[in-house]
């Protein structure tokens, strides 16, 4: 009971001294919400072109002069309403950014429990493919991927399997963030009483990194988590706004920045300029928060 | 004498592992070329018959098994002879090489932009770290950080060229013909048509290289030979420039080398939002008319610009620090 209370004054202590992140943790609520229930909250379908009419195109937000009131934030150069195109592109950008960081954490996670458990020849294979995986720039590989992907097959076939593409891709590349965390962490955890009594009952080597290390390491983990997939929903922004992440049909934030910048320049600016804010309300939420947490589990910067 | 002969050991060993790196980067483009494109398609296009066709890929050697091709590749590859675009039927290597020159310069400007205001920004956030000025510094690079680089851009554009037409949008204005580099640095027009992209590649820069100039700043001033100087009575600005930063100046080095990916993708993305005719633009081009030879080129000539920035500060860090320790060179 006094744990709990304990927690729970902590916490509120955490959050009255960083206004800043309570806020952005809130926008962050908002926005997965309203993604999650695109379906129910958008008034159209974007993906579906038939439901668009020509004559409603290029119509400017509700605010501005000559619009129309059923769509709240302006169409696009096809008629498409606006708003519902966000909610839906919020969507596959948060899903394709959190999909992509689970696979980083699965594979990096892993493969630093490992390391940082068995060291010797384990740890030094894993460090140093740690090594040349960084030294290559994520977002350059990602790049040089889907574009021979996009020249081999075509923009029509990539377009088919462009989510599980971007994912792979997006989250393949970023690995050894968490394994140098996972092995450093492990290192401290594996040299502690706990795991030393653990082996002497008898426990498995992958009970002991399951059952106890894992949970013990978490925290550092989730720290590193925050921010990548801060890093993963930019990398796939980019690669959308590029023409080599998400179709126009299904587009994702980066890929309506893409389809509204050609109209920027005849004066149409909320296509491009509406789902750039969005994308930078998320992503400074999120790096906010991963700044915040970072400092919050971190006992050495506590005191700063 | 030792010191000096494990150096070159060093220097040698580090220079045939650049060639390793390189023969890699050319298998790969050898293995793209070999499943993506068909090379005859280079040279006749595609409506002729299937007869010709297949004496020219003997002529060629194209049927040739792929090892005996590959070698042929590499060999080629070495005289600087990658292939024939099939967008502008001229040698790859030239194609892109063309565009060099605004890629770079685009870098240059950047560069510069970048090197102004982190080296001033960062020593004075670790000098002064709990000042209001060090705060606000680290809270816009975060702001810095979480704007993605084409935002940057199109925001720019928009407050610029769209709203108060002072600056232009796109390309690179007027350049003058040095020879083999056409240079946008020499005319007020090529100058205007700069500072937008400039700007938006050194705003994803900055914030990385504050931090680091800061970071490697905070080091070096928490260092005993730092308390010496200052006990000795040398004045702040000298105990900072020319004790700390001198020697912060090295892992700035060769952190900020190994951002060399990065920075080429990031440009790549800044040529697109201002159209601005660089290596990238063109790179992008050649994967939506999928022009195999030119994708491949690019991305050889790109591997090499990464292996030699590796190398040269790999080799730097040991020139200028006599502490890198040379235990593989043993």
């Amino acid at each position: 009971m006094s744990t709990v209370a304990s927690q729970t004054r902590a916490v509120a202590g955490f959050a009255a001294a960083r206004p800043g992140a309570v806020l952005a943790a809130l926008l962050l609520v908002v926005v997965a919400i309203a993604a999650a229930l695109a379906p129910l909250i958008a008034p159209q379908n974007p993906f579906d072109l038939s439901g668009f009419d020509l004559m409603d195109a290029e119509l400017p937000p509700v605010w501005q002069q000559g619009s129309d009131p059923r769509f709240l934030l302006g169409t696009d150069a096809q008629g498409r309403d606006l708003f519902s195109a966000i909610l839906y592109g919020t969507r596959i950008s948060l899903t394709v950014g959190v999909l992509a960081v689970f696979i980083q954490a699965a594979i990096g996670v892993s493969l630093g429990l490992l390391a940082g458990y068995f060291g010797g020849r384990v740890d030094g294979l894993v460090t140093r493919m740690a090594d040349i995986q960084l030294s290559l720039s994520t977002l350059m590989m990602a790049i040089i991927v889907m574009a021979l992907f996009r020249a081999g097959l075509g923009g029509e076939a990539l377009s088919q399997f462009a989510v599980p593409l971007l994912v792979l891709v997006i989250g393949l590349a970023e690995w050894p963030i968490f394994a140098r965390t996972a092995r450093a962490a492990t290192l401290v955890e594996a040299a502690k009483d706990y795991v030393r009594a653990a082996r002497a009952v008898g426990s498995s080597d992958f009970a002991i990194v399951h059952r106890h290390i894992l949970p013990n390491i978490l925290s550092p983990l989730v720290v590193i988590a925050t921010t990548q997939v801060a890093g993963a929903i930019m990398a796939e922004a980019a690669l959308s706004f590029l023409g080599l992440g998400m179709p126009v049909t299904k587009p994702s934030l980066g890929t309506l920045i893409r389809s509204g910048y050609d109209l920027m320049f005849a004066g149409d600016w909320w296509v491009t300029v509406l789902p750039g804010l969005v994308l930078i309300v998320v992503l400074i939420s999120v790096n906010v928060l991963g700044d915040a947490l970072r400092d919050g589990l971190d006992p050495r910067r506590r005191t700063r | 004498m030792k010191a000096f002969s494990s150096g070159a050991a060093f220097v040698a060993r580090r220079l045939s592992q650049a060639l390793l790196v390189m023969l890699a980067i050319l298998v790969i483009a050898f293995a793209v070329r070999q499943s993506l494109g068909d090379p005859l398609r280079e040279i006749m296009g595609q409506a002729v018959p299937e007869q010709e066709r297949a004496e020219l890929r003997h002529e060629l050697g194209l049927d040739a098994p792929w090892p005996v091709q590959l070698v042929r590749y590499v060999g080629h590859a070495a005289t600087g002879d990658l292939g024939t675009s099939l967008i502008y039927k001229r040698p790859t290597v030239d194609v892109v090489l063309a565009k060099f020159p605004a890629s770079f310069e685009l870098v240059f400007g950047a560069s510069l932009i970048v090197l102004l205001l982190s080296l001033p920004g960062g020593i004075y956030c670790a000098v002064r770290p709990r000042s209001l000025g060090a705060r606000l510094i680290l809270s816009l690079s975060v702001l810095g950080i979480s704007v993605p680089v084409f935002l940057t851009g199109i925001l720019l554009i928009t407050v610029f060229s769209v709203w108060l037409h002072w600056l232009p949008a796109f390309g690179r204005g007027e350049t003058i013909d040095l020879g083999v580099w056409q240079t946008g640095l020499l005319t007020l027009d090529g100058l205007e048509h700069l500072l937008l992209p400039a700007l938006t590649l050194s705003s994803i820069m900055l914030p990385l290289f504050i931090r680091l100039v800061r970071g490697a700043m905070l080091d070096e001033l928490g260092h005993d030979y730092v308390r010496t100087a200052r006990a000795k009575g040398a004045p702040p600005l000298r105990v900072w420039l020319v004790h700390a930063l001198r020697n912060a100046l090295l892992p700035l080095v060769a952190v900020g080398g190994l951002q060399i990916g990065t920075l080429i993708a990031y440009t790549l993305l800044t040529e697109t939002v201002f159209q601005w005719p660089g290596m990238g633009f063109l790179f992008l081009e050649a994967v939506t008319r999928a022009d195999i030879p030119l994708i491949t080129t690019y991305l050889v000539l790109v591997g090499l610009l990464f292996v030699i920035t590796n190398t040269i500060v790999d080799l730097l860090s040991l020139m200028l620090d006599p502490r890198v320790s040379l235990e593989g060179a043993r």
